[in-house]
C-alpha cells in the first residue's frame, strides 16, 4: 500500500515540477510527467513511470490503451460522469485539448512487443489456468446466464477492440474489481449500449475476484496470435 | 522582498493541494481494497439481471466442457470444438474470405439453445432439405455452412475437418433423443411485426444496438492485435448470399434471441425484422450456385419474401456485386 508520506512527496514533486513549467502548450508527455501549472499533477505519480499502474493501490495501467478510450473516459471524469474522487478534479484541471492529448501519449507508450513494462513484475511472467473459474468466465462467459465472454468483446487475450472496449491484459486486479463493482452500484456510467452494468450484475463477489485475477495475470504486450482457446 | 513573499504564498499553495490530494485520495472508493465482509460489496443490484427469454420451453443441456473425454476420441473432439471456435486457425484451408467462425452465429461454441445449436442439429440429420433438393448427412449439412456461410470450400467427406466437426456436434448431443422437433432447434421463429419489415427503420435499429460492434459500415472490427472479433454483416467479409442468415426470418430470429450480445431479448420483434431487412439489404459475396443470372437464381433458390437478393434496394440490384460488396 502506498503511504500517505509517499503520496505527499509524489504530489509534491509533481505539482513543483508543474509549477517550473510555465508553458500552456505543454504536450502529452510533459503533462504526464510534470503536471499542468493549473493545477493537474504528474500522472506518473500514480500510474507509474510508463503508464504502467500500480497494481497494489489498483491505479489503471494506461500505456498500450486505445487513445478514444482514454480520452473519453478522461471527459467522463470531468463531466462527471465516472465518479472519482482523484481523477475528476485533474481531469477538470486539464484543457479539452491537454485530455486529447494524455489519450495520444499513453495511448502510444508500449506499443511494440516487449516494450510495456508490467504493473507488476511477475505479470509476464504468470500463465493464467486455463481451467480456473476466471478463465472460464473470460473465454467462455456463462451462457445459461446469457452472460458472454469477455473476450467476445474486449477481444482475444483481453487486447481490447477499438475505443469501446479497453484492453483488460494486464490491468492491475483491484482497478478491475473496482469497475466492476462501481458499475453494479452505480458509480461508473454504463457505457455503450449500457452493456457493463448489464455484465457486472450478473457477476458474484467471487466471479469479480476470479476474472480480474485471469486478465491482470496476461501479459499486456501485443502478440500476434489471438485468444488461448 | 516581493519575490520571497510570493515564494511562500506559492509554497502554501503547495502544501495545501497536496493535502487536498491526499485527503481526496483517501476518501476515493476506487483506490481503496474491499474486504470481504465490507459494506461495499455488491448490494441488491448485484442480482443476476434476467432477461426475457425468447422461448420458454426447457431446452436439452449438453454435458459441460469438463466432461469431455481425454481420450482418443476426446482428442477429435477438442478439435472439433477449436475449429469450430477459432475456424481460421483450425480449418484455414476450407475457411473462406469472411472473418467469422462457426460460433459466430452458433454462439456459447454451438452449446447454447436457440442459436442453432451444434446438437439439436446432430440430432435432425439426415432430412430432406429444398436448399439442394436431397437428403442430407449430418455431414453434408456441415459442407454448406463451409461452403455458404464461411464463403469457403465443403471440405470433402471424410476429411478430418468434418470428421472432428461431427464428432463435437455427436459428443454435445450425448443424451439427446433423435429428434428433429427438438427445443430450442435453429434459430426462434418472431412473429411478422405488425408493421412491413422496412429498410430506414431497421437503419435506425442497427444505428443505435448494432453499429457499436459491427461497425458503421457493418464490416465487423478486429481486436488491438488484428485478429477477427466481430463478424461482418455485409460486403465481402461476411457470409454469402447462399447462407441461411440471408433470409429475414433466419436473421431476424437470431437476433431477437441472442443481439447485441448479452442483451438478447431486448428487441422488440419489430426491430429484429427491421434490423434483419437492413442488413441483407446490402451487398455480399455471389452465391455459389449462381447460374449465370441474377434473375433466374432468384427464380430457383430465392423465390421468398422474405429474401432479398434479386431484389432492387436503394437503385442496385441485390446479387449482381458491385463495389457495395466491397
Amino acid at each position: 500500500m502506498r503511504t500517505p508520506s509517499t503520496v505527499v512527496m509524489l504530489c509534491t514533486l509533481g505539482l513543483t515540477l508543474a509549477a517550473a513549467m510555465p508553458s500552456a502548450h505543454a504536450d502529452g508527455a510533459e503533462i504526464a510527467l510534470h503536471g499542468n501549472t493549473r493545477g493537474a499533477p504528474a500522472c506518473i505519480a500514480c500510474h507509474g513511470t510508463q503508464g504502467e499502474g500500480a497494481a497494489a493501490s489498483g491505479f489503471p495501467r494506461l500505456a498500450g490503451l486505445d487513445a478514444g478510450y482514454v480520452h473519453a473516459q478522461l471527459e467522463a471524469f470531468a463531466a462527471e460522469k465516472r465518479t472519482n474522487a482523484i481523477m475528476t478534479p485533474i481531469a477538470q484541471a486539464l484543457s479539452a485539448a491537454e485530455r486529447k492529448q494524455l489519450a495520444d501519449y499513453y495511448s502510444g507508450l508500449g506499443r511494440d512487443p516487449g516494450t510495456v513494462k508490467a504493473a507488476r513484475p511477475q505479470a509476464d511472467k504468470v500463465d493464467p489456468i486455463s481451467g480456473s473459474a476466471g478463465a472460464q468466465l473470460a473465454l467462455k462467459g456463462r451462457w445459461e446466464n446469457a452472460l458472454p465472454a469477455c473476450v467476445q468483446c474486449h477481444g482475444g487475450r483481453g487486447a481490447g477492440v477499438g475505443s469501446a472496449f479497453p484492453a483488460l491484459a494486464g490491468q492491475p486486479a483491484l482497478y478491475i474489481e473496482n469497475q466492476l463493482r462501481a458499475w453494479q452500484q452505480g458509480t461508473r456510467a454504463p457505457g455503450p449500449l449500457g452493456l457493463m452494468k448489464v455484465i457486472a450484475d450478473k457477476l458474484s463477489t467471487d466471479d469479480i475476484k476470479q476474472v480480474a485475477a485471469y486478465f491482470a495475470a496476461l501479459s499486456p504486450d501485443r502478440t500476434t496470435r489471438g485468444d488461448t482457446p | 522582498m516581493k519575490a520571497r513573499t510570493m515564494l511562500a504564498l506559492a509554497a502554501a499553495i503547495l502544501a495545501i493541494a497536496a493535502i487536498i490530494f491526499v485527503v481526496t485520495m483517501r476518501a476515493e472508493p476506487d483506490a481503496t481494497r474491499v474486504s470481504p465482509d465490507a459494506t461495499l460489496a455488491p448490494g441488491p443490484t448485484a442480482k443476476p439481471t434476467i432477461v426475457k427469454p425468447v422461448a420458454a420451453v426447457t431446452a436439452f443441456q449438453p454435458p459441460p466442457e469438463t466432461a469431455m473425454p481425454k481420450d482418443e476420441f476426446g482428442q477429435v473432439v477438442k478439435l472439433g470444438r477449436d475449429i469450430f471456435t477459432h475456424t481460421e486457425r483450425y480449418a484455414s484451408q476450407y475457411n473462406g474470405s469472411t472473418n467469422m467462425n462457426c460460433s459466430s452465429c452458433h454462439l456459447d461454441a454451438g452449446r447454447l439453445a436457440h442459436s442453432a445449436p451444434l446438437w439439436a442439429a446432430f440430432v435432425s440429420y439426415p432430412a430432406y432439405r429444398s436448399k439442394d433438393r436431397q437428403v442430407n448427412t449430418f455431414a453434408s449439412r456441415v459442407q454448406g455452412c463451409f461452403k455458404y456461410s464461411m464463403n469457403g470450400t465443403a471440405p470433402p467427406l471424410g476429411d478430418p475437418v468434418l470428421i472432428a466437426l461431427e464428432s463435437y456436434a455427436y459428443w454435445l448431443a450425448s443424451g439427446a433423443p433423435v429428434d428433429p422437433k427438438i427445443a430450442g432447434r435453429g434459430y426462434p421463429k418472431i412473429p411478422k411485426p405488425p408493421l412491413p419489415p422496412d429498410y430506414a427503420r431497421g437503419q435506425q435499429v442497427f444505428t443505435q444496438h448494432c453499429a457499436l460492434c459491427h461497425g458503421a459500415d457493418g464490416a465487423g472490427q478486429t481486436d488491438a492485435n488484428g485478429q477477427p472479433n466481430f463478424p461482418a454483416l455485409w460486403g465481402e467479409k461476411s457470409f454469402n448470399w447462399g447462407a441461411g442468415m440471408g433470409n429475414l426470418k433466419n436473421a431476424s430470429g437470431f437476433i431477437k434471441a441472442n443481439m447485441p450480445l448479452g442483451l438478447g431479448g431486448t428487441l422488440s420483434d419489430q426491430q429484429a425484422w427491421d434490423v434483419a431487412r437492413f442488413m441483407n439489404s446490402h451487398e455480399r459475396p455471389q452465391d455459389p450456385r449462381f447460374n449465370g443470372s441474377v434473375a433466374a437464381t432468384r427464380a430457383q433458390h430465392h423465390d421468398s419474401p422474405d429474401d432479398l437478393y434479386g431484389t432492387t434496394v436503394n437503385g442496385h440490384l441485390l446479387g449482381s456485386g458491385t463495389s457495395q460488396a466491397r
